[in-house]
């Protein structure tokens, strides 16, 4: 994002005191080259199918998404209204990149795209998303994935 | 976000990351974080830029053959067009639709009918814009559109509607038809002809500063701070309107 000297002061002070965690530990995994990695994305930018629910304040599970998804079965309820959304409105990509990652595993600079991708809702506190995400740690294991991308919204 | 990474790595999944607010990501210390200099919303730049969306991911990407961390680098391109105006002017772009004038008086009624005359002429733009893209971004209230436009000018007036959702607090179906309000005229207004294709601010500019939408919002948080829901209160203190644009 733009550095925060060119933000609202209000909307700079605001996220300056957001509290963030603090690890004692700094976990560290090696693998295979990108080319041999299997890759699933991440997202807090709170998408989810169409018919699945809808994230509410404090949502602190994420929603399942399909590798084979399409671009029009993905909405976002995210709640917080200062994320820019007319980008995701043209091109899902901006949120979400799975046509570019679907260009990269055609190509072989990435090994193969997972089978589910997962959305969280960004707004909940880090520390309360920790059950799900270890949760979500053993079923990204058991799909073989071996990087995934984080993306925030 | 980083704490996502934290958590993941801690359980074996190598993690790297896109970082929106670099001063955050210095203190959570994920394992692997990208800094891109782009709004937030825009994680991979711009829309309808292919080029761009790449390099940021595969830089991204690359972060997982470095050797050790925790590594925060900097995506040196800032190229791309709308991210390049983050806080631009509506200077060489209109909405080629004249908007009804903004309610001089703003009792109940005119408000109310101005916002629903604007949304109806914007309605087969919308409707365009869904054909020609083939999805829509609408949809997280599940009220029909016509629907959630009459949900969210009700709250313009003396008495609270109806529940449309009883399982979800009104407060929570009001954000969500008003997300679907705003994806809707954006949807629409970037479905118009044009030779210049508006940016991101350019877009919020004139949701906000242009439309009876934006000026029924305004009335319905006002009217909202009076009452006594404590959700209302907040979502339409905090959840509907974007902090830039309430005098901060």
């Amino acid at each position: 994002m733009p550095r925060l000297d060119r933000l609202p002061e209000r909307f700079a002070t605001h996220l300056l005191d957001v509290e963030c965690p603090r690890f004692d530990s700094e976990p560290w995994m090696g693998g295979p080259p990108l080319s041999r990695r299997r890759i699933a994305v991440v997202t807090t930018a709170g998408l989810h199918r169409r018919d699945d629910r809808s994230f509410l304040l404090g949502s602190e599970n994420y929603r399942i998404i399909p590798g084979d998804v399409e671009s029009n079965e993905l909405i976002c309820t995210h709640v917080s209204t200062n994320i820019d959304r007319t980008g995701f409105a043209q091109d899902w990509n901006i949120f979400f990149p799975l046509d570019r990652l679907r260009e990269l595993v055609r190509e072989g600079v990435v090994g193969s795209a997972a089978d589910f991708h997962y959305s969280f809702m960004g707004a909940t506190e880090p520390e309360k998303l920790e059950k799900s995400a270890r949760e979500l740690a053993a079923l990204l294991r058991r799909d073989h994935v071996s990087g995934v991308l984080l993306v925030p919204v | 976000m980083g704490g996502l990474g934290h958590y993941l790595e801690s359980e074996g999944v190598p993690t790297t990351q896109i970082s929106l607010v670099r001063e955050h990501t210095e203190r959570i210390r994920p394992p692997r974080a990208l800094w891109v200099p782009y709004d937030f919303g825009r994680p991979f730049g711009a829309a309808d830029d292919p080029a761009l969306q790449r390099r940021v991911l595969e830089a991204a990407l690359a972060l997982l053959e470095v050797e050790k961390g925790p590594v925060l680098e900097d995506f040196p391109d800032a190229g791309a067009q709308n991210a390049a105006h983050p806080d631009g002017s509506s200077e060489g772009w209109a909405c080629p639709i004249p908007l009804r004038s903004p309610v001089t008086s703003p009792d109940e009624d005119s408000l109310r009918r101005a916002f629903l005359d604007e949304f109806a002429a914007l309605r087969p733009w919308y409707e365009l814009a869904v054909s020609k893209r083939g999805r829509t971004t609408v949809g997280g209230s599940g009220l029909d559109l016509a629907a959630a436009a009459e949900f969210v000018a009700a709250f313009a007036g003396e008495e609270i509607p109806d529940n449309p959702c009883p399982e979800i607090p009104i407060a929570f179906v009001l954000r969500a038809a008003v997300a679907d309000l705003k994806a809707a005229y954006i949807e629409a207004v970037t479905a118009q002809p044009g030779d210049t294709v508006p940016t991101h601010a350019q877009l919020a500019d004139w949701f906000w500063r242009e439309t009876r939408a934006a000026e029924l919002l305004f009335e319905v948080k006002r009217r909202a701070a009076r009452s006594q829901d404590r959700a209302l209160q907040l979502v339409t203190g905090v959840l509907m309107i974007p902090m830039a644009r309430t005098g901060g």
